[in-house]
This record gives structure tokens, sequence and C-alpha cells, in this order.
């Protein structure tokens, strides 16, 4: 199991390098001049120059093994100079936002925590809400429950979010008024009114996420719940006598949350991709956001280290389901 | 008769079917038969005659939908295991009833360790925990010729064998050292050694605990060999009963004859399975009011196809469910 761990995490190393070459060699293809947005009073000579400035005029190798040295040597050695305070980094150069001219991940790190808590705490909650919904629709299939979950469920995930985004803003800020229709960043919690303040504006742009996650994961739990309910060790365990909650909660539930762990796992990184949706139709100003701005302003940096950031956890994430998978099924020895 | 021994287990009349999309099946039909303490009794017929069912039946272990019991008595200990209420049936469950199921390599959780599967009925019915708990299954883990049972207590199903993986539901189902054990096929996957280790087993451990025994079997030499009476089952319902000996020297029912036709002539070869008889097991879309086996049977009369016959006693403790039989002393070549 350490081993292969160990030999996934190194298997990962290459994968990751292939990524990001693709990445910068379409973001390279793509159209576009990151000098547009400036004022058109500047003559092309002075633009040219910006140009040279930003590196472009470098061929392409030598901008991309720069890239790599910025954001895989310069990146952590300035981290590490943050953390320990003794100066690593030198006058190293980070990657830099060619719209605001400010260090990239400097940016990424403001916008992080509006991300976490909005789709984070949707995840956990549509998580949280999945699960026994998905056990109880298995158990009880057929059930009024289970029909009600599963039309809940298509209305959750064959409806955008963008649309149910929409619809609770019409509903609940401009008819009824009662939370925010955007999502205010600058707000600090600091006592409970102002904690108040803070649920509320974060309860639609979660929800509206929660529902979609949750309409996926309690189908995928129902599904595996079923498969194994029909197993001949259930019988078993009912002919031990055990009490119907433990046969359920015990050994069905067991058996059936290994796919589904997996598949919240490897779920984790979408759910980022999804939120950019969301948190337009919010504004909140988190990563997605952070993206979509600069693929408009042409931020080659910018772009190029979120969508790679996004590949990461990507890979991180499926690493994680194999470890995870390994764990929970005793048949499963990784050598 | 011995009127003084009050029967372990009485069914009475059972009735279970299934509804499906053909309709509903009658797998078990107006089944009737006694077991008495310390008796060991067989059960024979081929495969889909509804002898797994029946057995299920008994502990209400059949998933319901689509399994309906449809009527019918289960006395056992004085209640009648079709009424009980789920606690109580519970207790009865592993604790003083052990359950052997047919197929080893899927009745086993793959993701929970063996000593822990053996443990969960000693918990749960005799209150066992720890270290006692953990010595018990150890001890049961060796009775049932698991070697090094310390070093195989946290094994998972999957690192064993077929037959190593009978012994271990074996071991759960006498954990609690119940009054009754059914056992449904329990040796099939076994090599014919352990088979008679297991079969040895069983055989002492009804001597010691004056344990009652139900043993499910295609296979007519074990039945021989173990058992102390015998019921014949054909599509859902029993066509014969009698003593092993009796039933042995004196088969009345010509399935029965068809059956004991089929045993190999070398004993140890695995017996072959019972279809080797002409023509196939009926399925029972309707409760049956002809004999089942009439279009099988080679002295099949008019009355056959147009009355079910009804289990009678042939001879002294000899039951037999044929219109061949009702005027007596008819007797078939
Ligand atoms: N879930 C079910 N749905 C419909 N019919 C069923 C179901 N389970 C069993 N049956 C029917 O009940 C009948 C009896 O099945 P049972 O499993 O008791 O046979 P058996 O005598 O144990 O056979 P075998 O020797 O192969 O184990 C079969 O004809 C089968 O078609
Ligand atoms: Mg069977």
């Amino acid at each position: 199991m350490f081993n292969y761990t160990i030999r996934r995490t190194l298997l990962a190393i290459p994968t990751l390098f292939f990524i990001s070459l693709v990445l910068f060699l379409l973001l390279d293809l793509a159209p576009g001049d990151p000098t547009a947005q400036l004022p058109l009073t500047i003559p092309p000579e002075v633009r040219e120059k910006i140009r040279l400035a930003l590196g472009l005029g470098e061929p392409f190798h030598i901008r991309f093994l720069l890239w790599l040295e910025q954001f895989f040597i310069n990146e952590p050695l300035h981290l590490l100079t943050e953390l320990t305070g003794v100066d690593f980094s030198g006058d190293r150069q980070r990657v830099i936002s060619w719209q605001s001219r400010s260090p990239v991940m400097d940016i990424v790190v403001q916008r992080l925590p509006q991300t976490l808590w909005v789709v984070g705490m949707s995840y956990v909650i549509g998580t949280i809400i999945a699960l026994p919904i998905g056990i109880i629709s298995a158990y009880r299939q057929y059930s009024w429950f289970d029909q009600i979950g599963t039309f809940v469920s298509m209305v959750g995930f064959s409806i955008p979010t963008f649309f149910t985004g929409v619809l609770l803003i019409v509903i609940f800020s401009v008819h009824l008024g009662w939370f925010p229709s955007i999502y205010d960043t600058t707000h600090v919690v600091t006592d409970w009114s102002s904690l108040i303040v803070q649920i509320k504006q974060m309860i639609m742009p979660t929800m509206v996420l929660a529902l979609y996650n949750a309409a996926q994961i309690s189908r995928f739990m129902r599904a595996s719940m079923l498969d194994n309910l029909n197993q001949d060790y259930v019988r078993t365990a009912r002919a031990k006598g055990l009490r119907e909650n433990v046969v359920l909660l015990v050994h069905v539930l067991r058996n059936s949350m290994i796919p589904v762990v997996t598949v919240i796992a490897i779920g984790v990184p979408t759910v980022f991709g999804g939120a950019i949706i969301t948190e337009q139709v919010f504004k909140v100003n988190g990563l997605g956001q952070l993206l979509i701005t600069a693929i408009q302003a042409n931020d080659i940096p910018m772009v190029q280290t979120l969508t790679f950031i996004f590949a990461v956890l990507i890979v991180l994430f499926n690493l994680l389901a194999d470890i995870l998978y390994g764990i929970l099924d005793p048949r499963i020895r990784y050598e | 008769m011995a009127e003084d021994i009050s029967p372990v287990l009485s069914v009475k009349d059972l009735k279970v079917v299934f509804s499906t999309r053909k309709g509903e099946v009658h797998a078990v039909n107006t089944i009737n038969f006694d077991l008495n303490s310390g008796e060991l009794l067989g059960v024979v017929g081929e495969s889909g005659s509804g002898k797994s069912v029946t057995m299920m039946s008994l502990l209400g272990l059949l998933p319901s939908p689509p399994a309906r019991i449809n009527g019918g008595t289960v006395s056992f200990e004085g209640k009648d295991l079709l009424k009980v209420n789920p606690k109580e049936i519970r207790k009865i469950r592993g604790g003083e009833i052990g359950f052997i199921f047919q197929d080893p390599m899927t009745s086993l959780n793959p993701v929970f360790s063996v000593g822990f599967q053996i443990m969960e009925p000693l918990k749960k019915h005799m209150g066992l925990t720890g270290r006692k708990a953990q010595d018990r299954a150890l001890e049961l883990l060796d009775l049932v010729g698991i070697p090094d049972p310390k070093k195989r207590f946290k094994d998972y199903p999957h690192q064993f064998s077929g037959g190593m993986r009978q012994r271990v539901m074996i071991a759960i189902a006498l954990a609690c050292d119940p009054k009754l054990l059914i056992a449904d096929e329990p040796t099939t996957a076994l090599d014919v050694t352990i088979q008679a280790q297991i079969l040895e087993l069983v055989r002492d451990l009804r001597k010691k605990l004056g344990m009652a025994i139900i043993w499910i079997t295609h296979d007519l030499g074990v039945i021989a060999g173990i058992a102390t009476r015998v019921i014949v089952m054909y599509a859902g319902q029993i066509v014969e009963q009698a003593n092993v000996e009796e039933l042995f020297a004196n088969p009345q029912h010509p399935y029965t004859k068809a059956l004991i036709g089929t045993i190999p002539a070398v004993r140890g070869e695995r017996a072959k399975r019972l279809n080797s008889i002409r023509g196939q097991a009926p399925t029972t879309l309707r409760e049956p009011h002809f004999c089942s086996f009439h279009p099988r049977c080679d002295f099949a009369f008019d009355k056959c196809t147009s009355i079910n016959p009804q289990l009678i006693e042939q001879r002294k403790n000899h039951l037999v469910a044929c219109h061949l039989f009702e005027d007596k002393g008819v007797t078939v070549g």
C-alpha cells in the first residue's frame, strides 16, 4: 500500500508535467493580445516593447522553461520564505499576472477562502444530505420517500446551476427579500449579527451547489446500496439475528461506501469547475470568477496557473480515490 | 409413535409464493413435517424443488417482495415463527436456530474479517465480548477444522478457499449451540475427505448437544450415511417421507425410485445431479390440481392429470403422495 502510494505519486509528476505543457501550448495558440486592453493612445512601438518586456519575444520553449522555473522553483521557495522568515528566494522572479502586475499566487491565496467557503461547504452539505437519502431510498425502494427522492434528484441534476441560482435570486432576494443576491466578500465576521449576515449571504450559492451535488451522490449511493442489499451476505447477517439497522448500517453500508467514496473524492475537483458559473451568478469573487476575468483579459500567466491548479487537484483526488478504495476494500491489494 | 416427545419443529401447511412478471410462482406448496430433537432430517429433491425456499421461509429470510408466505404455521418451542414479532425472531435466528447457506463463496461479507463475522452472533446471543468472544471464535474455527485459527482469525473471506469458507459458515451457524441446525447443501463445495470430516463433526455434535438437524443435499449417499429420516421434495411438495433404512429399502414414489436409481455405483464419486431423470422439473405457476410429476412418470394414469395426490401414511411412518398407492396393496414393478 505504502509503496503503491509512493509509486503513484511519482507517476503523477510526468503526468502533471505533460498537462502543463499542453496547457501552455493551448494558451499560446489562443488568439488575443495582452496589450489589447491598454489605452489606444499607446503607440505601436511602445506596445511592442511592453510585449517584449512580458517575455513574449522569446521562443516557445524558452518561455515554457521560464514558466516551469518560476512555478516549480521560485514560487515554492517564496512560500518557504513566507513561512519561515528566512530568505530562500532572493530576487527570483515569481509568476506575475499581466493584469494586475502582482504575483499570481498572492491573488489566488486572496480568492481561495471565498471559494472554499461556498464551494467546499456546499460539497460537504451535499454529501451529508445525499448519503442518508440514498440509503433510505434504497432500503425503501419504490416507497413514496424513494419516489420523491428520485424526482428531486432528477430535477437537481438536470437543471443547470445558473438556472437554479437565478431562480433562487428571483424568489428569495427579489420577491421575499430574505437573502442578499450578491455575495459581499469584504464582509468580516466579528460577532453574532455579522455571522448571521455571513450565513445569509452564503445560503443561496451554497444551496444551489449542494442540491446539484446531493442529487448525483444520492443517486449513486442508492444504486450502490441496492446492489448490495441483494447479496447473499446480507441474508447471512440476518440469519445471525442481527438487528435490521446493524445489517444495513454495518454490513451493507460498508460495502456500498466503497464505490461511493471514490465518486465523492473524484468529484471534488469537478466541483471547483462547476462553481465557476455559480460564482458568476452570485458575484462571489472566488477562484472561478478570477479565472473568467483572467480569460477575458488575456492574462495568460493567471489562466495557466489556475488551470494547472485544477489539473493538480484532479490528479491528486484521483490518487486519493484509489488509495481510499484500497483502504476500504480488503480484496484490493496494491503491490 | 412416541407421543410423549413433542417435536422441536413442526411445520404445517406451509405455502410460499413468489410474485414474478410471469405471475405467481408457487415455490412451496402445502409442506408438512415434524422434527424431533436429536433427529437428522435429510431433504432431497432436484434443483428448483423448493428445498432452500422452504427452509428460509421458516426463519423469514426470504426477500419480500417477491416472496410471500401464503399460510401455514411453523411451531418452534411453542411459538409460531411466522407470527412472532421481529425482536423474537431475531433471538431465534443465529441463537436457537443456526443456518448454513448454500453458497459459501458469496455468503460471507467480503469487507469484514472472518473473526469479526464469527463473533457477531456470540456478542448478540451469548453476550460474549472481547477476549471471551475471541476465544470462543477460535475454538469454533478449530472445531470446524480450520488449521492455525489464530493466524486465520484476522483474514478476510477472499483469503479462504471455497471449502474453508463453507467451514467458516458452519462455525457461524454452530456458534451459539443452536437447538436446530439447518444446513443447505453444506458440503457440496468440499472435497471428499473434508466432507467426511464435516459429517463426522455434525454426527458428534448431534450426539453431544442433542441438536436437531435438517440437512439439504443432492447427494443420496450422504443422506444414507447420516440421516435418520428423509423427505423427498418435488415441485414444492413432499412426495415421500420415511426413515432412512425404510426409504432406501422400500422406495414407493416413482420419483424416489428414479432418484435412488441415479446413485452412482462408486461411493465417494460426487453424486450425479438429480436431473438425470427424464424430462425437466416444472415451474409451478398455478397451484397444481394434478400430480406435478405425471409428465415424467412411467406409471401415470388419468387420475394423475386431474387430482393432486395427498401425502398419506402408506406403511408405518412412511408417507407417500401418489395415486398408485391410494388403494392399498398396489405395488409398482
Ligand atoms: N426470488 C425468486 N423469485 C421467483 N422465484 C423464485 C425466487 N427464489 C426461488 N424461486 C423459485 O422457487 C423454486 C424453488 O427454489 P429453491 O431455491 O428452493 O430450489 P432448491 O430446491 O433449493 O434448488 P437447488 O438444489 O438448486 O438449491 C424455484 O423453482 C425457483 O424458481
Ligand atoms: Mg437450494
